[in-house]
């Protein structure tokens, strides 16, 4: 037997899963689309005495479009990919998704999970970073809602997220008029985890820039990319300015060595990733993401 | 050691129950308990693809899932895809495009390939290549592999998108 021996919990409401975490406490984990979490149960590097199943708690499955985008946090990566909804408010987002994994851990794996795993290489907690996006969480003690950054700090595979905590919706605020993305991320493998990537969301009133967010993954966490935001907000679209985001992008970006790349390729491959996005998302401009 | 529970699981449209520790992945349960020995094991931690099944008709890795929480859930291995002697037409284009050589991955590509066509009808090459990324091979090289689930879907459209 790979994992552990673990008590096992499949409460059918959040109350019920709420209950189950006052409990147990930081002896639980939650289990989600496992896709992250049985492999560490089957390497023993995850050993949790109880595990807590929240596949059956159906109110954690939706995504409503009305003025903000929510989604709940045992939404399927399958399901939001695949969404006309949230391709309709921010297709950064199905962007992203199709390049995490594939398809078999798509269909299991959930929102909820990769933020609450944040996974530094994960595409979904930077593009929710660029997009404002804030979660909920509940326990017994009531609600929060905590904003990405406040979730992720500088925090790798763990988040602000106290150990009693369910984290419960993903909220996103609507785009602004006329916004639009690039997405690009370099990975060895399609489906594997990326070496470095980014997600950029720009505005422009004409040729000048307005708002721009950039998020980057593949990093020693999560970040926005602050100096490359401030290089194009208020500059014209075009190579100058992208030179210059790209420049400030590899400045920002938490780039580190390991097996798969040194810290100069990293920072090299954001800096170029973030030159393309940018022009991705300038392509667009005019033509309008709806 | 955590008591068993029991748990019944309509697998290839039978159903079966088992009594299983919660700790058990369905991989394990599958063939351990089930006896059925066709899905296949490599890395036990989601990124080889020789665990794949269809579990209410979706690809997913055995291995990343418990065996409690197939309670109630239909799964289709590897030994449930042939009509008696007839095999799948997805089985019989390995077997005619020499899509196999040791026949390790075999199990996990045939149902990838199976759902590929399932959702594209006429996949290319590239698309077969993206989406079947997930399932390993150490032995064909792929190109063999390619060649079969296109003749497969070639076949099974012909048929009227029989899965
Ligand atoms: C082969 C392979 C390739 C992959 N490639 C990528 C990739 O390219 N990009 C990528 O981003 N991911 C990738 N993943 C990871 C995948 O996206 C995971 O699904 C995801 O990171 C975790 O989501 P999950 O629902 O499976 O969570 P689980 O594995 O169930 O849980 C992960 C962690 O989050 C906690 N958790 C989950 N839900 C909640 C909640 N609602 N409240 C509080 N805590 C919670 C769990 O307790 C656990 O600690 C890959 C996985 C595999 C196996
Ligand atoms: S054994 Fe399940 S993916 Fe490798
Ligand atoms: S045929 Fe040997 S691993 Fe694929």
């Amino acid at each position: 037997m790979k994992p552990a021996v673990f008590d096992y919990s499949a409460p059918e409401s959040i109350a019920e899963a709420l209950d189950l975490l006052a409990e147990h406490g930081s002896g639980a984990k939650v289990l989600a689309g496992g896709q992250s979490l049985v492999p560490m149960l089957n390497f023993r590097l995850a050993r949790p005495a109880h595990l807590i199943d929240v596949n059956g708690v159906d109110s954690l499955s939706y995504i409503s479009a009305n003025g903000s985008l929510r989604i709940g946090a045992m939404t399927r990566l399958t399901a939001i990919g695949e969404s006309g909804d949230v391709a309709g408010a921010h297709p950064v987002i199905p962007a992203a998704v199709a390049q995490i994994g594939h398809r078999a851990i798509r269909n299991r794996g959930t929102i909820g999970g990769s933020v609450a795993h944040n996974d530094p290489a994960a595409e979904l907690p930077a593009v929710l970073m660029a997009l404002d996006a804030e979660v909920t969480a509940r326990s017994v003690d009531g609600e929060r809602v905590i904003g990405m950054q406040d979730l992720i700090e500088d925090r790798l595979f763990e988040t602000t997220l106290g150990d009693t905590e369910l984290l419960t919706e993903i909220r996103i605020p609507a785009a602004a008029a006329g916004s639009t993305f690039g997405f690009q991320e370099f990975a060895r493998r399609h489906g594997d985890f990326a070496l470095a990537g980014v997600a950029a969301v720009i505005t422009t009133d004409g040729s000048t820039i307005t708002q721009a967010a950039l998020g980057a993954f593949g990093g020693t966490h999560a970040t926005r990319l602050p100096t490359a935001e401030a290089a194009l907000v208020g500059a014209e679209t075009g190579d100058a300015a992208f030179a210059a985001a790209g420049a400030g992008a590899a400045a920002d970006f938490p780039a580190t060595s390991d097996v798969h790349g040194t810290a100069e390729y990293r920072s090299h491959l954001i800096n170029v990733l973030t030159v393309r996005a940018l022009n991705d998302a300038a392509g667009q401009a005019g033509g309008g993401n709806g | 050691m955590a008591e068993n529970m029991s748990v019944v699981i309509n697998v290839n449209g039978a159903g079966r129950a088992v009594s299983v520790e919660p700790r058990k992945t369905l991989a394990d349960a599958i063939r351990e308990d089930l006896g059925l020995t066709g899905t296949h094991l490599g890395c036990e931690h989601g990124v080889c693809g020789a665990c794949t099944i269809l579990l209410d008709g979706e690809v997913v890795r055995s291995c990343l899932m418990l065996a409690v929480q197939a309670d109630g859930a239909e799964i289709t291995t590897i030994e449930g895809i042939a009509d008696g002697d007839d095999l799948h037409p997805m089985q019989s284009a390995f077997s005619e495009y020499h899509g196999l050589q040791c026949g390790f991955c075999t199990p996990g590509m045939i149902l990838a390939g199976i759902d590929v066509v399932s959702r594209n009808p006429d996949p290319s090459p590239q698309e077969i290549r993206e989406e079947m990324g997930g399932n390993i091979c150490r032995c064909t090289g792929y190109q063999k592999i390619v060649e079969s689930v296109q003749a497969a879907a070639a076949v099974m459209s012909a048929e009227g998108g029989s899965a």
